[in-house]
């Protein structure tokens, strides 16, 4: 069967979007959820193992009280009711890399239910329901080798790796998200991100969706505009970046309306998505009746969080990263747009450090966006391991205003920082960058520049202040940059009897 | 007399007293199984170089005189049910031949630190599913009391050990009974402690919420002794209850003392009637009357939830043990069955499932799958759940009547091999009583009551005590014990095994 995308606009003048999402995030906690197995990423396959994460016969789980605090936190981050009694349950079913063959998690009683999130796009503000946010285990991982697609079907054998298997997943549902209309993949990605900086916030979370300790399921179906009534979702699984989020909205949206313009029906399953296409593909069919035979997880006792711990973590979450943006926005005098990019950057914690120490916010933002940015893509690093500390910006700074460099010189001294080769003092020493404010070599090369270009003095007296830039410019090239310009400047228009 | 007739704790003696070996004691008890396992078939595994090994060292031990517990040298066997590293354990199945732990269960590791020396693993009812021992998967154990008859299950292996005198004390797993029902068959005493007061870690698991661990042993003191070793809280099982129990040795050896003034025993009203054969009602009448004239108070209370036992057991206990057994997919562990042709792994799933797996088995785990599955949980397990809650109730009022409750343990003697082993309901009628207290959570023990007058076989009486009352249990199965010796002139023991040959 061809499959027909409807273009997205074409499909959003006919159907109404409804989304739904489900995120989880691997919490950092120390040791595994059920059991005292580390949980650092990258190890040696199988080394975080033991007979609870194995599911040896006879052995048994006790909950890991940390990733319950984290579950907590995250739950009243998102505005949703705590419960007072809950329990774990056992979800059966087969999966080749899950060591027990049943998953444990929550069922009907997770720990944190009906919460919300607002989401801004565009300057609308959405509200997303969070029907509930409960815990579980993560599964062990698969790597299927000799096959071309690196998936299963075609492979010649399979390694399973059960480092991963056991550690703490919370799962963070919405309820339908409806009324987004052609805002939709925006919305979803919005969500996303906005849920990532949450979690950065609470700090429960590595959050690095590179990494997979936040993905997201996309689930998305399609009603004819004005009918109040959901249509059959898809479910498109894992997608591992916040453009895949906004893509696979997008995609899916596409395809639904190909099908459902041509009479045909949605089939319920899951999908995975494509990073390189941008599209989905067919994962397995999933109906609704899939039997999941859940019943309370008989070896653990039901978690119980006392009203006076859940207080106590409600009075110590971090400032909600929306209203911390908004307020550092408007402290620091930010456009949007300046905004956007600080936090994309990762900047904002940088940048207010900074501040801390004394910098003007604007110029804060021009070492770390404008500067310090470029210099962590090359080198593939995050901001904050550039090499370069908050506290050395507002030294660099300092040495500005003093005029011992200026800005220019002031990028060299940053290159010395992340070279090591030690205090943006000892970098202005060794590099000998220090600024020449000397008026005798700075009288010099103005003489020189003035001499050998008399159309440009002539342009000057006669009202044309502009070309003074290109004197200035001669003289920074005669001085290596370390010309100090307000004083080459003063000592131009003395030359010239303008001043 | 040979030691292997003396009780655990008369050898504990001995060995303080410097009158034996452990090495010696440990040889002894390995001779009687290699004399009489091929008959038994009670023990799946015996390890005599590593008893011997662990009795040498108890006995360098106690030569450097370094602090020992109690029962340091005293030989112990360990039901196939509980991880024990470097010892198969197959949980009397053949899906997990061959599986060698690495790792060991709490209570073994609490056994091993004690220095008691390991005999072997007991064989038992293929995951402990039922009540004659006739479903391990390596063959049926046999009674010592009589070869042609069963000995009681899961834990045939473990009370027939005992009572063949080739342990003085064994672990057995009691789920609905296969600790107190095992003991009553063969005139053993065996203890279900209260739910969650020795850990489960380490059992392979039937049904979590309902599995125990306890002792198997021939006199109530020894199993105190034993309890008192094995129980305490695990952080390593979530179930585990922090509070200890303890004072069980204490209140066996005042029980025996023989007064149970101001002790009130109650009747079970709804554990009487035709379901129980003649013989043993009239042990157990003599056995009320022994208590009385110690000076408790007896009365007759009802349980109504109890007649819903049985049900809301056959519910539970499969639903579990189907998730339980899921694991066992034949890819990292024990049998592994590759069909002929290009099998795919589900096809080698199948076949090692079809042939590693019993009948018995594979009906529970399709129950119990039935019973969980969409549409059917309120109907099935979530009604039994109810009738769980209800009988905790139950339990509860009883209690504020009476200290303990106390019924027959079986409703029948030890019948005869391949009797019933094709009739499942026979057999799951058979832990009519002591199922209840699995439900609960209580602490049951039982103790040999005498003799049938139809057939010579041993009968038991079950006492049931509320939860962390356990030493109730070892007070008034002390005193009866005590009496019912006197009357006898010794412990009833297995007549074939009860003299040396």
């Amino acid at each position: 069967m061809t499959q027909t995308i409807v273009p997205f606009e074409k499909a959003l003048a006919a159907y109404d979007p409804a989304m739904g999402l489900e995120v989880h995030v691997e919490l950092n906690t120390n040791s595994k959820m059920f059991c005292g197995c580390p949980t650092e990423f990258g190890a040696e396959p199988n080394t975080q193992v033991c007979p609870t994460c194995l599911g040896l016969p006879g052995a048994m789980p006790v909950v890991n009280g940390k990733a319950v605090e984290s579950a907590i936190r995250i739950g009243l981050a998102l505005n949703c009711e705590i419960a007072e009694w809950c329990r774990f349950a056992r979800k059966n079913y087969f999966y080749p890399d899950m060591p027990k063959n049943f998953q444990t998690s929550q069922y009907d009683e997770p720990i944190a239910f009906d919460g919300w999130m607002d989401v801004e796009v565009e300057g609308e503000t959405f509200r997303v329901e969070i029907e509930r946010a409960h815990m579980e285990e993560d599964t062990g991982k698969s790597t299927h080798v000799g096959g071309a697609t690196g998936r299963i079907h075609g492979a010649e054998y399979s390694l399973v790796d059960y480092n991963r298997a056991g550690i703490p997943l919370i799962e963070i549902v919405t309820r339908p998200i409806l009324g987004a209309g052609e805002k939709a993949p925006a919305v979803a990605r919005a969500y996303v991100a906005q849920l990532r900086d949450l979690i950065v916030a609470l700090g429960v979370s590595d959050a690095r969706m590179d990494q997979g300790s936040i993905r997201a399921d996309v689930n998305l179906s399609l009603a004819p505009k004005g009918s109040d009534r959901l249509g059959t979702r898809s479910e498109t699984k894992n997608v591992n970046s916040l453009r895949s989020v906004e893509r696979a909205v997008r995609f899916e949206i596409g395809r639904h309306a190909g099908i459902l313009d041509a009479g045909g029906s949605v089939v319920q399953e899951t999908r995975h998505f494509h990073e390189d296409t941008g599209e989905t593909t067919s994962g397995r069919e999933k109906s609704d009746a899939e039997d999941y035979r859940y019943f309370p997880e008989p070896d653990l006792v039901p978690v119980a969080p006392s009203r006076e711990w859940v207080e106590e973590l409600r009075r110590t979450l971090p400032e909600n990263p929306t209203a911390r943006k908004a307020r550092l926005q408007a402290e620091y005098g930010f456009t949007d747009l300046e905004m956007r990019d600080v936090w994309a950057a990762g900047a904002l914690p940088l940048i207010e450090a900074t501040v801390a120490e004394g910098v003007a916010p604007q110029a804060a933002r021009k070492w770390w966006v404008a500067e310090l940015l470029r210099r962590a893509n090359e080198a593939g690093v995050e901001l904050a391991e550039v090499g370069v500390t908050p506290a050395q910006v507002a030294a660099v700074q300092a040495l500005i205003d003093a005029k011992t460099i200026n800005d220019k010189l002031a990028r060299q001294v940053f290159d010395g920082l992340i070279a090591g080769e030690g205090t943006p003092e000892e970098v202005i020493e060794k590099r000998g960058l220090a600024l020449v404010s000397d008026d005798g070599p700075l009288i010099a090369a103005i003489d020189d520049a003035l001499a050998s270009q008399p159309d440009l003095v002539e342009k000057i007296k006669g009202g044309n202040m502009g070309a003074i830039g290109a004197i200035m410019g001669a003289v920074m090239k005669a001085t290596r940059g370390q010309a100090d310009a307000g004083r080459a400047r003063e000592l131009i228009l003395e030359k010239l009897e303008l001043s | 007399m040979s030691w292997i007739h003396t009780t655990a704790a008369e050898q504990a003696a001995a060995l303080a007293a410097g009158e034996v070996t452990s090495v010696e004691l440990t040889q002894a008890h390995l001779d009687q199984i290699a004399a009489t396992n091929g008959e038994l078939n009670s023990f799946l595994h015996v390890d005599a170089d590593g008893a011997l090994a662990q009795a040498a060292a108890s006995d360098a031990r106690r030569a450097a005189g370094a602090p020992l517990h109690e029962l340091d040298g005293v030989p112990i066997a360990i039901k196939d049910v509980l991880a024990t590293e470097g010892l198969p354990t197959t949980a009397g199945s053949k899906i997990l031949e061959g599986w060698i732990p690495p790792y060991d269960g709490t209570v073994t590791a609490k056994i091993k630190a004690a220095g008691l020396p390991i005999l072997g693993k007991t064989n038992m009812d293929e995951f402990a599913m039922g009540s004659a021992n006739e479903n391990s998967a390596y063959g049926p154990v046999k009674n010592p009391w009589d070869h042609t008859r069963i000995p009681g299950g899961s834990g045939g292996g473990s009370a027939a050990a005992v009572s063949a005198f080739q342990a003085p004390l064994a672990i057995g797993s009691d789920t609905g009974g296969s600790i107190r029902q095992p003991g009553a068959m063969t005139g053993t005493v065996g203890v279900k402690p209260t739910y969650g007061s020795v850990s489960r870690y380490g059992v392979i698991a039937l049904a979590n919420s309902l599995d125990q661990l306890g002792p198997v042993t021939r006199t109530v003191l020894d199993s105190a002794l034993l309890q008192e070793l094995i129980g305490g809280h695990d952080p390593l099982d979530s179930t585990s209850v922090a509070t200890a129990v303890t004072g069980l040795a204490d209140a066996a050896r005042q029980g025996a003392a023989g007064d149970l003034a101001g002790v009130r025993i109650g009747i079970v009203k709804e554990l009487q009637g035709d379901a129980w054969s003649a013989p043993v009602v009239e042990r157990f009448d003599e056995s009320i009357e022994i208590l009385k004239g110690l000076g408790a108070e007896v009365v007759e209370v009802s349980l109504p939830s109890f007649v819903h036992a049985m049900a809301a057991y056959y519910l539970i206990l499969p639903a579990e043990c189907s998730s339980n057994l899921a694991k066992f997919d034949a890819m990292r562990y024990g049998l592994r069955v590759t069909p002929e042709g290009d099998p795919s792994a589900e096809d080698v799933m199948k076949a090692s499932r079809d042939a590693g797996f019993g009948n018995e088995v594979k009906r529970r785990i399709l129950i119990g799958t039935y019973a969980l599955s969409s549409g059917y949980y309120d109907a099935y397990y979530g009604q039994a759940q109810k009738i769980r809650t209800l009988i905790i109730e139950d339990f509860k009022k009883a209690f504020e009547q009476v200290d303990v409750l106390v019924s027959p343990t079986a409703p029948t003697t030890a019948w005869a091999l391949g009797e019933k082993a094709d009739d499942p309901l026979a057999n799951y009628l058979q832990d009519l009583a002591t199922i209840p207290a699995n439900l609960a959570g209580v602490p049951g023990i039982s103790i040999p009551s005498g003799v049938s007058s139809a057939d010579g076989l041993p009968t038991g009486i079950q006492f049931l005590a509320p939860v962390l009352e356990d030493a109730r249990l070892y007070r008034v199965g002390a005193a009866l014990e005590a009496a019912l010796t006197k009357q006898w002139g010794a412990a009833i023991a297995a007549p074939a095994y009860a003299k040396e040959a």
